[in-house]
């Protein structure tokens, strides 16, 4: 498994990443694609909803399963990812490129509190999948 | 510890997503359900499906053991090599398993059952009082290749399943020495289920591969087959329910005084709902046990899916006796309730979708 290095990472297999205008990026791992298997459906936040880290905040359905997704960190949505609306399967093909919501965080010191890659990636292993 | 089939190797070989299914390892998909669900109903595709018992019911009384077993009627199968969807059933009318029933020969009869009841059904019928011999047939896998170019691949592949099975009817089967090959399947598709020696899976399954049929997994035969518009017993039937109750009244045969067993309750005991199929009309997926609200009263999604060939979610549902096609109803997906269309099913049967959100 390649998680970028540049990410962080939730215990509940969320990444984020911070962009250059300061909001955050938020998508899911490689590790959770693959436990889902093919994506048909993403609910994201709406634009201008208040998130709070750790809480749901969106759903991604799979042929498979429901997968709820929970906030990495705390701040109002001010993007969603059109493109998987119609194209849910990007989920899939680029989990590090395909960004479901952007968030304007309340206070971005709480994505200390993820994790980096490589304890990401111990935590997959230690998971035994 | 999970059973194994003739071909798990094979499947671990190919990288296969491996699950738990009925007690079996069994194969998920190799990479995309999706792209497999494609292959099917495009192509042609290769299911391990050896999990599945075949029972040998052999004996002068055979057909009359199985006339009274079963709520179809096996003495339909007037020749050998005709083959007959049924559920078998409890006392109350439950349904213990579906199965296929193949006629060999004027005495022959082979079952084909479900995995996760095979031990149940095997207590069960050799519980039965006049009973001819009862063989399990362990020695046996099965491959089921499915798909509008399964048939002339399958030829290709294994000729000597040609000659046999070239001018099989829907529904009937063949043998060539110890193979058993049937026009049969769980997918709305083309194509043949072969029952073979263990000894002889692994070439087969190998044969078919180097023949660009594709593997395909369970996760796939579960879109497939809800598409196609047929049950999955334990989620869509089980014993709490009757036949009639699961859009199966097709396989009960009445039409002769025949005794079998749960017939004096199926006509005793009136149908408490009816299933029928759903079409999701906004956005989600549907799943099973979501509630469904109508306005005759609550119901309940049995299967549900994201249909690959539809591009829409699907399901099979228990709904009021009350409800009709075209009625619009409302499912719980989460808290939120969400609007679905009551349509016939079959969705989709031979590449072709017979449904739309509209009709």
């Amino acid at each position: 498994m390649n998680n970028p290095a540049h990410l962080k990472y939730a215990t509940s297999h969320e990444w984020a990443r911070i962009e250059d205008d300061g909001t955050v990026s938020v998508g899911i791992t490689d590790h959770a694609q693959e436990q889902l298997g093919d994506v048909v459906f993403v609910e994201a936040p709406a634009v201008g909803k208040k998130i709070t880290q750790g809480k749901e905040c969106g759903v991604v359905e799979s042929v498979k399963a429901a997968a709820d997704i929970f906030a990495p960190l705390s701040g109002e949505v001010v993007a969603i990812n059109d493109d998987l609306g119609g194209a849910p399967e990007k989920l899939n093909a680029d989990p590090y490129g395909a960004w479901m919501f952007r968030v304007r965080p309340d206070n971005i010191a709480e994505l200390e509190r993820l994790m980096d890659a490589a304890s990401y990636a111990k935590t997959v292993a230690e998971d035994g999948h | 510890m999970a059973l194994a089939t003739a071909l798990n190797a094979e499947h671990r070989a190919l990288g296969a997503r491996m699950t738990d299914f009925g007690g079996w390892d069994m194969p998920l998909h190799y990479g995309s359900q999706i792209e497999e669900h494609h292959r099917v109903r495009r192509d042609a595709g290769v299911f391990d499906v050896s999990h599945m018992l075949a029972v040998d019911v052999e004996g002068d009384n055979a057909l009359a053991f199985l006339d009274r077993l079963l709520s179809n009627r096996t003495s339909k199968l007037t020749t050998p090599g005709k083959a007959l969807y049924s559920c078998m059933l409890r006392d109350d009318g439950g349904i213990l398993d579906d199965l296929i029933v193949y006629r060999l020969s004027a005495t022959r009869f082979r079952l084909v059952v479900n995995a996760g009841t095979a031990e149940k059904d095997l207590r069960w019928i050799q519980s039965q009082p006049d009973l001819p011999t009862i063989s399990p047939r362990r020695d046996l896998a099965m491959l089921a290749v499915q798909g509008p170019r399964s048939r002339q691949k399958t030829w290709q592949a294994l000729p000597k399943t040609k000659t046999i099975s070239e001018t099989l009817p829907l529904f009937s089967a063949a043998q060539t020495g110890d193979w058993l090959i049937a026009r049969t399947g769980y997918t709305g598709e083309e194509g043949f289920e072969i029952m073979l020696p263990i000894a002889d899976a692994v070439p087969a399954w190998r044969t078919l591969l180097a023949g660009e049929v594709g593997p395909i997994g369970l996760a796939a035969r579960d879109t497939l087959r809800l598409e196609a518009g047929m049950n999955l017993y334990g989620q869509d039937m089980d014993e709490q329910v009757s036949p009639m109750e699961a859009g199966l009244a097709w396989t009960v045969d009445l039409s002769t005084p025949r005794a079998f067993v749960g017939r004096a309750a199926l006509e005793s005991r009136a149908p408490r709902f009816k299933m029928i199929g759903l079409v999701l009309l906004d956005k989600g997926v549907l799943r099973a046990h979501q509630r469904v609200v109508t306005s005759m009263g609550e119901g309940e999604i049995t299967s549900g899916t994201f249909g690959p060939t539809l591009s829409q979610s699907i399901a099979l549902a228990r709904l009021p006796l009350a409800t009709q096609m075209g009625d619009v109803v409302d499912v719980d997906i989460r808290g939120r309730l969400l609007k679905a269309r009551v349509v016939k099913y079959p969705f989709v049967r031979h590449g072709r979708v017979l449904v739309t959100s509209t009709c």
